[in-house]
């Protein structure tokens, strides 16, 4: 039988996933339903959003390095891959940071219209979970320089790992529905 | 009444157990069994509130016109009453024996994560009480407990009750999930040695089975119900049809919750009875297979069948076909069960103790009630019925008449377990007779009032026969059905005080929570029985005594 820990961050994030999906779900809707489509072209940064994104997805990897190197004992080699991990997601955070202060400027705000509505609750929770994700991962590093004492299980960074995947392949998604729908 | 185990021979109470003393014992605990104990403990405090709310509602309606409260004070009242009872008095009551039980009957000293079990119940607590400081913070939430768009837009309801209320069912929403993860990951991993999941005692099955509607479900809430704070707090437009946004849209998302959240109501009472059922009818279980698919059949379904709550929103017929079909298929499965039950009581030597009156009366209430959902999803009579009074009937019977009879059964039946005391049948007879006449007398004349043309939710209407008739009934008997709950506190007290000693098993149960003392100490059992079927008492006592019935 799996861990039960590992078995409680899948449960938790089938839960979330329902959670996000009904958001991105709400953003489809609008997409579909009306104007949403011409107001993101003229709004977002598709480019500039893409790069940000490839921080967050590369972190993903450098992330499962980490779990590997742990495995194999390296354990000098798993905190530096922790550490690139949380640098690339606190990068995606800051890109997110300037697209809405850019948005902010040009006032697009959550009560101008559809689109502000349905993207800055949207990006806005899944930007508040990878701020989450990195709390934990800061935590992890955290106990792993305090030394082999205070080193995290494995099935807790087995289960923070999950959570973090997770986090990333959600956005695939919202960055397909939301940055390249325009475009279709 | 069985011998009590050696090892533990002095608790017959639970203030027998050194570690639940003091009132610290009960604020810091990780202990599923105080857990549990908690939760049906507050769970009954909200329901004398609802309670209390629903009396008033009655008095209001008891002769046309009257003026008895305003219509803004009716409003804030059945919009708590809704509230108090779905999320406040029903979800932690069905926790509650789900976390005492669950554990119990498969074995285990504890949940899977106990101290998330606390956070679950104190996220339950502290949102409940937000929900009722609305009252204190400028106005309770006045739009109904499914609080429809755009009623609920800052422009049609300016106090802050609908932030409370929506902020507090988030608090909660969060502990429900994260309760129904701790019981799905502590039903996968803790089984004693012997008990497959095939051998899981049904109560335990249906539990394992609801947690997955709740983590499932209540996402869909916790999503509508960020997006609703959003339209309040940020000006956000997502369902203000003057801005673009869709009033359908909350429907479709509270109703994919709502639904499932039917179930996560009545699957539990399923559990309780066919626990309590083959136990006082001293049979096994007619179709366990049957049983236990049906109830995956039920989760399943329950979330193709939302659209039936939206028959009169004027959506395609395609979809309505659609809808009306698959909420008519639910009813087969739910048929499966009352069958199995009727079967197993089939030939048997029921004792009719209290507990199995109320799983006897449950079995009927809930046929009507279902009876009357299926009703619903015939679209013409939807279409002529909803929004009025026969809607108000149909969720009473399956809900009070169905889900609130089980747990009563399910409470005379454990109530020996948890406490070590039994509860006095007398009183419980009592209790019994005085909550069917009160049940049926308020709530059977509503399907007529629905038939008649009374609208729910109207604050008072015009003296126009029958309506001012049947409402005088009903209102009579909600008080009978009041002082049915009062018979039942007495019977408790009375009971704590001076009830008869139970013993480890008192009615010969078979399941493993019968294996230990009543209630069982802090680590639940000295030595789990072997467990080699469904039965594990049963084998236990037939391989040492030499096989008699």
């Amino acid at each position: 039988m799996m861990e039960r820990n590992k078995m409680g961050m899948i449960l938790f994030l089938l839960s979330e996933a329902m959670f996000l999906l009904l958001l991105i779900l709400a953003y489809a809707f609008y997409h579909t339903s009306g104007e949403l489509g011409k107001q993101v072209a003229n709004a977002l940064n598709v480019v500039k959003s893409a790069l940000f994104s490839v921080a967050l997805l590369s972190s993903s990897v450098t992330l499962w390095q980490a779990d590997v190197c742990l495995k194999s004992g390296g354990r000098p080699q798993a905190r530096l891959w922790l550490a690139v991990t949380i640098l690339l997601g606190f990068i995606f955070l800051v890109g997110q940071g300037t697209e809405y202060a850019h948005l902010l400027r040009e006032h697009v705000t959550i009560s101008r219209n559809l689109f502000g509505t349905t993207f800055f609750t949207l990006t806005g929770f899944h930007g508040l979970h990878v701020a989450v994700g990195l709390a934990l991962l800061l935590i992890l590093l955290g106990l792993a320089a305090l030394g082999s004492e205070w080193e995290p299980t494995p099935p807790a960074m087995e289960a923070i790992s999950l959570y973090w995947h997770f986090v990333d392949g959600v956005w695939v998604v919202i960055f397909a529905v939301v940055y390249l729908w325009g475009y279709v | 009444m069985s011998e009590e185990s050696p090892a533990n021979q002095a608790i017959n109470s639970l203030a027998d157990i050194k570690e639940y003393r003091g009132m610290l014992s009960w604020i810091t605990s990780v202990d599923h069994k105080q857990i549990g104990i908690m939760y049906i403990v507050s769970s009954f405090i909200f329901f004398l509130v609802g309670l209390g709310l629903a009396l008033a509602m009655r008095i209001q309606l008891m002769v046309p016109v009257s003026h008895f409260m305003s219509p803004g004070t009716y409003n804030q009242i059945f919009t708590m009453h809704g509230t108090t009872m779905v999320f406040l008095m029903a979800m932690p009551l069905l926790f509650g024996f789900s976390v005492y039980f669950v554990p119990l009957m498969i074995g285990a000293r504890d949940m899977a994560f106990p101290r998330l079990n606390a956070l679950g119940y104190w996220l339950y607590l502290f949102g409940a009480l937000m929900m009722y400081f609305s009252f204190v913070a400028g106005g309770a939430p006045d739009a109904g407990w499914f609080s429809y768009a755009p009623l609920t837009e800052r422009g049609y309801s300016s106090s802050l009750g609908i932030d409370y209320w929506a902020l507090s069912l988030l608090v909660m929403g969060a502990g429900s999930v994260a309760t129904g993860i701790n019981l799905i990951v502590t039903v996968l991993t803790l089984r004693t040695p012997g008990m497959t999941l095939t051998r899981t005692p049904l109560f335990v099955w249906m539990i394992f089975f609801n947690a997955f509607l709740v983590i499932l479900a209540l996402p869909a809430l916790n999503a509508a119900l960020v997006m609703i704070l959003a339209d309040r707090q940020l000006n956000a437009h997502f369902f203000s049809p003057a801005h673009g946004g869709s009033a359908l849209l909350w429907q479709n998302y509270f109703w994919l919750f709502g639904h499932p959240e039917v179930y996560i109501l009545v699957l539990p009472a399923f559990g309780v009875i066919s626990e309590v059922i083959p136990v006082f009818s001293r049979k096994v279980i007619y179709g366990y297979g049957f049983l236990a698919a049906s109830t995956v059949a039920i989760a399943f379904l329950s979330y193709g069948v939302w659209i039936h709550h939206m028959f009169a929103t004027g959506m395609s017929y395609v979809i309505l076909y659609v809808f009306a079909g698959s909420s008519m298929l639910i009813a087969i499965p739910t048929g499966i069960k009352i069958f199995n039950w009727i079967a197993t009581m089939w030939g048997g030597s029921i004792r009719f103790t209290t507990a199995m009156l109320f799983a006897t009366a449950f079995l009927i209430q809930f046929t009507v009630g279902g009876l009357s959902g299926v009703a619903f999803a015939a679209i013409p009579i939807d279409w002529q019925l909803t929004d009025s009074y026969f809607v108000v009937a149909h969720i009473h019977y399956v809900l009070l008449g169905g889900t609130l009879f089980a747990m009563f059964a399910g409470i005379y039946y454990w109530f020996p377990k948890v406490t070590g005391r039994m509860l006095s049948e007398k009183i419980g007879k009592l209790h019994f007779w005085l909550m069917v006449l009160g049940f049926n007398g308020t709530f059977f004349g509503m399907h007529l009032l629905g038939v008649a043309g009374m609208p729910r939710r109207a604050y008072t209407y015009l003296d126009r026969p029958p309506l001012g008739t049947l409402h005088l009934i009903s209102s009579l008997f909600a008080f009978v059905l009041a002082l049915a709950i009062f018979v039942f506190l007495w019977n408790v007290v009375r009971s704590l005080r001076k009830g008869e000693v139970a013993g480890d098993n008192p009615w010969g149960g078979w399941t493993l929570e019968w294996a230990t003392t009543s209630p069982p100490p802090m680590e639940n059992f000295a030595q789990v029985p072997p467990v080699h079927g469904r039965r594990p008492l049963w084998d236990l006592a037939h391989k040492k005594e030499g096989g008699q019935p």
